[in-house]
């Protein structure tokens, strides 16, 4: 059995929405290339996607929906009925096979949910995927399918699986949330940027989720200008008890790389630290209680340049257990990427010391969010 | 909005003659803090809140002191003096009129009959739908001089990034009286164009703040 596979292929850059649409996945080509530069990912080590199939698409979206996505990528939808399935908004606009591009993405995370369960692989990344703001009938925040949601319900289907989902990206993980709310065997944790201002306003504590689900749903809202020390307590706090209350068979962790303070989409102010904790943490979580399986996707990161590229690679080496992410990054990964990229782009692994201006009011937010962690760690308490 | 869309219909009752405990028990079954009560005839006659209760409920430090106040009737300690509405009232009358008298709950007739109740907590679940996040959007709130013509001016501009506006909230600004706060709930989770325009157009955008610029 292999420690990871790393799921990836030049196609999976099709989706994209226009040139100045913030969603870029070029990023893929930045993270991938960096880890060959470091010599960490080589051609044994990749698995490539296979397209969803309709039936797949099926188990979490509409029939109409997946119509409409075929219909728009010919340019085939009246744009009255697309605005309907949130298609050919600002957010997310049509674009030429659409639904091919969308449904290698779905295929993706699901190749990456067989290399796992299949027993090939311990671990599967798949940063194409992690689009976890895709609803039942409808695009929302940048995300067509909602290919986490659609490898959760198929884990469950042929392996009856009891998955837990965490998603740190800076944006609630409102699609996925909502597509298992009544369900008891899939546990959500999101912990994002409170969604008083940012979209997509839902991630509140309290919501618990619903029915049989009552329980199984767990947000913490951060406060906007949170720094990594209070991002790391709330994370790794709450972590630790949801997995070891909910007992998981598989890890789903979806890793936007959005929390950064360099993001242009979020107000945020981590830096490396936490990509380098975040699958540390997860990694442990899946070998504690899961036997090692743990399924990680992508999702949001905008400074595709300065943050994403570093950030998704620490989860690479953490899951494959490799060296390199740390001193300097390599000389002609620069150099190459220098040439195109917007900002001088940083030398060495680690953000430096004073990245920002100091936070003013610093002991308020992480007050303010240690609240929060406490009442999601006393609902764990009292529903236990 | 008017008030047949918020009150609560399914009202629980008691009649004058019920006793305290009575009262006690179904405040606890319902988890409620308002019971009104009704005559023989179906109507209207009293209220009993929480508040009333508990004064004369037993004191824990003296128990068996104040055992008897338990089977009182709520005809001694009830309220008569009531404030009703009724179900075309609007809602922001109704919010003032309760919060004016300082009262928890407002019982609705309809030809004298008692047809629902709203109380301080359906209140705040209008609010919570009002200025909540219904669909996913990001929202901004902007400062600007009150002048006529300020919303359209600025819903102009969220046009033309082609931006669905899901709610719109106007209070005046505390520490000015020239000014208004205007807060958007936009369908889009990059504004940060919206932001840029507004600002270059004059307009003093309070929250959200450019990312890594606090204030």
């Amino acid at each position: 059995m292999k420690d990871a596979v790393f799921v990836y292929s030049t196609d999976l850059l099709a989706y994209r929405f226009r040139d100045d649409h913030p969603f870029n996945q070029m990023r893929l080509q930045l993270v991938k290339e960096l880890l060959e530069a470091i010599g960490a990912l080589s051609g044994e080590d990749i698995v490539k996607p296979r397209k969803a199939t309709d039936e797949e698409l099926l188990l979490i979206h509409d029939p109409s929906y997946v119509e409409a996505v075929k219909l728009a990528g010919h340019g085939k939808l009246d744009p009255v009925k697309a605005e309907n399935y949130g298609l050919g908004t600002e957010d997310t606009p049509v674009f030429p096979n659409m639904h091919e591009a969308s449904a290698l993405i779905a295929g993706g995370t699901l190749q990456a949910a067989e290399e796992v369960m299949s027993g090939r692989a311990r671990h599967a990344l798949h940063l194409g995927g992690g689009l976890h703001h895709g609803f039942r009938g409808k695009a929302s925040g940048f995300c067509i399918y909602n290919d986490t949601a659609i490898a959760i319900k198929y884990l469950r289907k042929q392996y009856g699986a009891r998955v837990l989902y965490v998603d740190t990206d800076a944006h609630h993980g409102d699609g996925v949330q909502w597509a298992f709310y009544d369900d008891e065997n899939v546990c959500t944790f999101s912990i994002h940027e409170t969604g008083r201002y940012l979209f997509p306003g839902t991630g509140n504590v309290n919501e618990w989720g619903t029915g049989k689900g009552y329980g199984y749903s767990f947000n913490i809202p951060l406060d906007a200008f949170t720094e990594d020390e209070s991002w790391l307590e709330c994370y790794a706090k709450a972590l630790e008890e949801i997995a070891a209350y909910f007992k998981p068979d598989v890890l789903v962790t979806q890793n936007g790389a959005d929390a950064h303070y360099y993001d242009p989409l979020t107000h945020l102010s981590a830096t490396m630290n936490i990509y380098r904790e975040i699958p540390k943490l997860a990694h442990k979580m899946a070998h504690e209680y899961c036997e090692g399986r743990w399924i990680a996707t992508g999702g949001g990161g905008y400074d595709i340049w300065r943050v994403v590229p570093r950030a998704w690679s620490l989860i690479w080496l953490e899951m494959a257990e490799r060296e390199g992410g740390s001193g300097e990054i390599p000389t002609a990964w620069l150099e190459k990427w220098q040439k195109i990229s917007p900002y001088p782009l940083p030398e060495r692994w680690d953000d430096p010391v004073g990245l920002y201006r100091p936070i003013p009011r610093k002991p308020e937010i992480e007050e303010k969010n240690r609240l929060v962690l406490n009442r999601l760690l006393q609902f764990i308490k009292q529903t236990k | 909005m008017i008030v047949e869309e918020i009150m609560q219909k399914d009202v629980k009752t008691l009649s004058p003659r019920h006793t305290v405990q009575d009262a006690l028990k179904l405040m606890q079954k319902e988890q409620i803090r308002h019971i009104p009560l009704l005559d023989q005839n179906g109507k209207l006659c009293g209220v009993v809140t929480e508040r009333d209760i508990k004064e004369v409920a037993p004191n824990p430090f003296f128990p068996g002191e104040q055992l008897e106040k338990l089977s009182l009737p709520l005809e001694k300690i009830m309220k008569t003096d009531l404030l009703t509405g009724h179900p075309l009232d609007f809602i922001e009358d109704i919010a003032a009129l309760m919060n004016d008298n300082r009262i928890g709950c407002l019982p609705i007739l309809e030809n004298g009959q008692l047809v629902g109740i709203v109380t301080g907590t359906d209140l705040l679940q209008t609010f919570v739908d009002l200025t909540g996040a219904g669909h996913p959007s990001s929202q901004i709130e902007i400062r600007a001089h009150n002048r006529t013509g300020i919303l359209r001016d600025i819903t102009e501009i969220i046009y033309e990034h082609h931006l669905n506006i899901l709610s719109v909230l106007i209070y005046p600004d505390r520490k000015n009286e020239e000014n208004r706060v205007l807060v958007f709930r936009v369908s889009t989770m990059n504004p940060v164009s919206l932001i840029t325009h507004l600002k270059e157009a004059g307009y003093e955008v309070l929250w959200p703040n450019m990312p890594g610029m606090p204030r």
